[in-house]
Formats: structure tokens, sequence, C-alpha cells
């Protein structure tokens, strides 16, 4: 257990000069990702969790954006201050990317086997008849039938699963340690959405490649992740392991994302009930003040929680957590 | 607050009957034969006044076209709209117009769907003003009622778009949806794009203003959790038919037919076992394209189950028992 985690996140402090002010959008964000593992990471829109992809894959726009400070260590290689060509050839070698809408991130004007072909010949420096050949490879490891003639294909002609395939096969091509799954399928239809889950457990099984998915949708942590990483404005506010977060939720926000979607049940009673609400709305993260940054949703908020920032600590086997009602429960009384 | 599905009123608001959405055909340039989009192909059902009717389906399975022609936004290839016994797919012009306070719409997208350069107040009154109900005072007071009734505050009448958050859209939405005080909403995936936690302030706000002033919800979605949690009665399109109806109950319990089932399946829960996750059905493919349909069930090229009689004939959306209606020759 106490080896080297493959990619580690440690207090990661990413700033945004806008016209309002500083808005720092990471807060001591730390997260770390085993090979071979799912790591999932869940929040509402503006939580952080896609800016946390970024700056993994050092793609934070600069300006306005700067990882303020922190460390993001792939292996033993440091991330943050990596020189542009440092990084390239760690994008898309070591780290591949899928993105929610398939459609932008794929370029119209290229066939799909030749922007998947691309990325083995800048980084392995394959021929072009080999990459080509490799891109087939790919086409087919991703489950599309007639893979040659598909690699000849242009983005439009594919269905929006198909083009997420395409994505997954891009990503993979180079076989990199860690691929970074930034909502992979909010923009695809539920069947649609199963089949590519399951495409993706696939193949991480047989490559042993592991996964950071990001999402809003708690449903699809269960389904996928091994452990689990809430946000909140930019800050942890729960982690653990996702059969223990998902029966045992210790934050109030984690508890209220579970209760709050409407879970579909095989028999559903005569009665319908109110769901629970999360009131208000994600605080902007210009002016966060000093306190806990959900207590003005939060029913068991205490004085504390306004007057100082709860720290993410161990609360069971594998969960930590970062509120006050859970570690010091004796000051709510 | 909880309240029952129970105590139907046998009173049918909206009945739909035989409806088909058929777009393109004729000629093209060089006169060459324009395909035609079978986007509703045959569609017929009813809702009781007060209740919510649910359909479900895929992208490019006909439900959101046909939300939109029951509003009278697409035209109609053929069949019949009928609301509180008047035929609204008869009317044109003058008549149309007049006849559209009884019936609105709720859009998908909060951002895309409100002016962004006219303030809150003028958008929720702009219904009123066009179809000249009430006069001017009457209007403004509507609106200020219409603020309280959708959880928004009076001073941010004046605001525009832009300076509200997506619910808080959709809210707005709503307030200008129900200013002609309509006795059917036709809602299109109405919570798609909000965030889960603001999610479930719209859909207790859509519940709460249906028991307090009686509306007929007609719900489009893809959400199956959603639609099962906010709907009394289910139908599941695929490629422009009704496949499976039922109430919720029923349909969620004993689903029938394979597409549904597949789809029940491919959501993904919280609750699900290893064990569940192992036996569940997959489905490969993509629906087939509504352009060149295929001769039998729409659905036999993915089905689990098809057999040689699924791929010569069509089988018909049949009553099971209980008002379950299933379109399959295997279920």
């Amino acid at each position: 257990m106490e080896r080297a985690p493959l990619l580690s996140v440690t207090d990661v402090v990413v700033d945004f000069k806008t016209r309002h002010g500083n808005a720092r959008v990471l807060d001591q964000v730390s997260l770390a990702v085993e090979s071979g593992e799912i790591l999932g990471i869940v929040g509402e829109s503006g939580c952080g969790k896609s800016m946390t992809a970024l700056s993994i894959m050092g793609l934070v726009p600069d300006p306005p954006g700067k990882v303020t400070s922190g460390s993001i260590k792939l292996g033993d290689r440091e991330l943050v201050g990596m020189d542009q060509e440092g990084l390239r050839r760690i994008r898309g070698k070591d780290i591949g990317m899928i993105f929610q809408e398939p459609m932008t991130s794929l370029n119209p004007v290229f066939t799909v086997g030749e922007q998947i072909a691309e990325s083995l010949r800048q980084h392995e420096n394959a021929s072009p008849k080999a990459a080509m050949a490799k891109a087939v490879d790919m086409l087919r490891a991703v489950e599309i039938p007639e893979a040659e003639a598909r690699a000849k294909a242009y983005p439009h002609q594919l269905s929006g699963g198909m083009r997420q395939r395409v994505m997954i096969a891009m990503a993979l091509a180079c076989g990199p340690k860690v691929l970074i799954a930034d909502e992979p399928t909010t923009a695809l239809d539920a069947t649609v959405q199963a089949q590519i889950f399951d495409l993706l457990q696939d193949l991480q099984q047989e490559t042993g490649t592991a996964i950071v998915l990001i999402t809003h949708d708690m449903g699809a942590i269960a389904e996928l992740a091994d452990r689990v990483v809430v946000m909140y404005a930019g800050r942890v506010v729960e982690s653990g392991s996702v059969r223990d977060v998902l029966s045992r939720p210790r934050h109030p926000y984690t508890k209220g994302l579970i209760a709050c979607v409407p879970h579909l049940e095989e028999e559903p009673g005569p009665v319908r009930k109110e769901l629970l609400e999360i009131p208000g709305v994600v605080p902007a993260l210009t002016d966060l003040g000093a306190g806990c940054a959900f207590a003005p949703r939060c029913g068991e908020v205490m004085p504390k929680c306004r007057q100082q920032k709860p720290v993410l600590t161990e609360a069971g086997d594998t969960q930590c957590v970062a509120c006050w009602a859970v570690h010091e429960p004796a000051a709510a009384s | 607050m909880t309240h029952s599905v129970q105590a139907a009123p046998e009173n049918p608001s909206l009945v739909v009957r035989d409806l088909k959405v058929h777009f393109g055909g004729g000629k093209a340039v060089f006169s060459r034969d324009r395909p035609v989009v079978h986007a509703v192909d045959g569609v017929s059902f009813s809702v009781p006044g007060g209740r919510t009717f649910g359909i479900v389906g895929e992208s490019g399975s006909g439900k959101t076209t046909t939300a939109l022609a029951i509003m009278r936004l697409v035209p109609i290839t053929a069949g019949s709209v009928t609301l509180n016994g008047e035929e609204i797919s008869a009317y044109e012009g003058r008549e149309l117009r007049q006849s559209r306070r009884n019936y609105q719409i709720v859009f998908q997208d909060p951002y895309s769907s409100l002016d962004p350069r006219k303030r809150a107040a003028q958008i929720v009154r702009e219904p009123l003003d066009l179809m000249n109900i009430g006069n001017p005072r009457e209007r403004d007071e509507r609106v200020s009622e219409l603020f309280t009734q959708v959880g928004l505050r009076p001073e941010q009448k004046a605001l525009f778009p832009h300076q509200f958050s997506g619910g808080q859209r959709q809210r707005l939405g709503l307030a200008r949806a129900l200013s002609t005080r309509p006795g059917l909403i036709v809602c299109d995936e109405p919570v798609s794009a909000l965030d889960v936690a603001i999610q479930a302030q719209i859909l207790n706000l859509m519940a709460r203003l249906q028991a307090d002033l009686g509306l007929t919800y007609l719900f489009i979605s893809h959400d199956l959790g959603v639609v099962q949690h906010i709907c009394d009665e289910v139908a599941v399109m695929y490629l422009g038919q009704i496949v499976e109806q039922a109430d919720r109950v029923a349909l969620f319990s004993e689903p029938k037919h394979p597409y549904t089932k597949a789809l029940l399946a491919a959501v993904p829960s919280v609750h699900a076992t290893e064990r569940d996750r192992r036996n569940r059905v997959r489905l490969a493919g993509d629906p087939p394209s509504p352009i060149n349909l295929p001769k039998g069930c729409r659905f036999a090229s993915r089905c689990p189950m098809a057999e040689e009689r699924c791929r010569q004939s069509s089988p018909p959306l049949e009553d099971r028992g209980g008002g379950h209606k299933v379109a399959c020759f295997l279920a």
C-alpha cells in the first residue's frame, strides 16, 4: 500500500484575475491516483473539477489564470513550472484526455484516422503507414465496426457515440499512464452512455491505465469509480472509497448531492415525495469570506463554520471530510 | 409535502390522435426527390386535466417534435390535437393566436430562451401584452403575483437575464409560461440544463404550482429518474412512435418492451449492486435513420430478442390490461 502514487496533486492553488478581484478557483486541492484505479471527481458546475483536470494537463489559461502554489507530480516528474516543450511531450503520451463534446474537440477537416495517427507520429516517430495501421487497430479496440472504412471518415459522418469512441481511441493511442475523462458522456444518450462506460471499464482492465473521471452525476461515479473526491467552490470537501462515501456520506454537501437527485426506483411507491433541496446557489469565487464556503447553504451550520475554513481530516477507514460538524460535533450543541 | 397520484378526474384535457410530423419531401434542386424524415409517425395519447404525462426517449426519438407540434410550433402533417374539447390543430391565424393563451411552453435552455435585451418583468409581461390580456395596471399586478409564485424577489424585476443564475432563469421561463393562465404547460427538458441541486428546486416548484393551480403538464425528458419522480403516466418513444405507455408504477416496476428494459438498465444507479450490473441488457449500435425506416419493428435492428416476424411487420401498440400499452410481438 505504501508505494508512491502514479499521479499526485498536492495543495494546488489556482487563482484567476477577474474584474471583480482575485478568484481562487482551486484552493489547497490534493488528490492521488494509483495506477489501475478509477478516481471520480464530482461536483456542481463551477466547483473546480474541470480546472483540476486542466491544471494536471498544464492547460490553465495564463493569463488570467495561474497555478499559484502546490505541486503536481507524475511519477517523480514535477509538472508545475515545467516548460511548454516538456509538457507537450507528456500531454497525449503519458496523460491522455477526453473532453465532454466530441464534435468540437475533433478537427472537422481531417479524417478520424489521420487524427489518431497524428499523436503516434508526434510521440512515437511512427512512419505514416505504421501510424495509420495502429490508428485502425485503435478504432478496432474501441469497438468501432468496419474500422478500416471508418478511419477514412470525417467527424461529421459519425454519430455522437462513435465520435466519443474516436476520442477515446485517440487518447489511448500512445498508451498513456493516466486518462483524464472530463464529462465523457454528458452529451450522449443513456444507452450510448452505458456503452461508453462499459468500454472504458474494459479498456481500463486490459491496459491498466488509471482514469480520472470528472462528472456531475453520482450515478456515473457509483457505476465506474473506485474512489471519489467531492469538490465544492474550489475545495475538496470529502473523499474516500465510492462504497463508503455513497453509503455513509459525512459532509452535508455530499449528503445533499446524493439526496437531491430523483433516483430511479424499481418499485416506485404510489405517493410522490418532495425532493430534498440544497437551498441557494454556488457562491461567487471572488468573495468566499473566511469560513466554510458551503455554510450559507448548509443545514447543519454552526457559528465556527462562518469564521474558519474546515480542514480535510480523516473520518473513517477510507474517508476524509472537511466539515466542523463532523470533527467537532460537541460544538454544535 | 406529499401528494397522492390517486383520484384521476376522467376528463381528458389534452387528446392527441394519430399525430404525424414529416419533414422534407417534394422536389429539391435539379428535381431530385428530397428525402422524408418521419420525425413523429402516428402518436396518440390523452392526458387528464391536472396530471403530468411524460414522454421519454433518446435524441431523435421525436419527443421534442411531438411537443412542438402540440404547441403548433412545427407544421402538423396529419392527425389532431384537442385541448379541452377545442381542436387546436385546426386553428390558423388569429384564432390560433388567441388559443395560444391556453397552452404555453417552457424550453430546455434557460440561456437562449430569454431575450437578453429585455428586463425580467418585460419578459414575463410580454405574453399579456401580445395577447392583449387586461389593462396595463392589471398586467403589472399579474407580473408581481407571478414573481412571488415562482419564488423570485420583486426587486429582481428590473434585472436582465444575464444577471440571473440558471435556476432563476428557469423560474422566469415558468413565470412567462404561467402569465396567461394556461391549463396546459408543455415542458421540454426543463431541468436538463441545470445543476443537480438546482434541478430539485425547480422540480419541487413545478409540483407545487401544479397542486396550487391545477395545471396539466406534458413533460419531455431523457432522464428516467426525473420522469419517474414527476409524471403520472409515461410514454416511451423510439424513432417517432410510442413503443410502451403505462402509469408510472407499472412502467417502472414491470417494463415490457425490450427497449424500455434496456433504457432502464442503462441508467447508472447509486443503489445498483454488482450482480445487477453484470445481468443487465446492453444495446449495441445507434438507432437507424428516420429517413430509411425499416419495414418491420423499428427497434428490431438493436433488439436482443428480435425474430423473423419482427423484421417483416410492425407490431401495433396494444393494451395489455390496466392501460399498459406495448408495441411488441414478444412482450
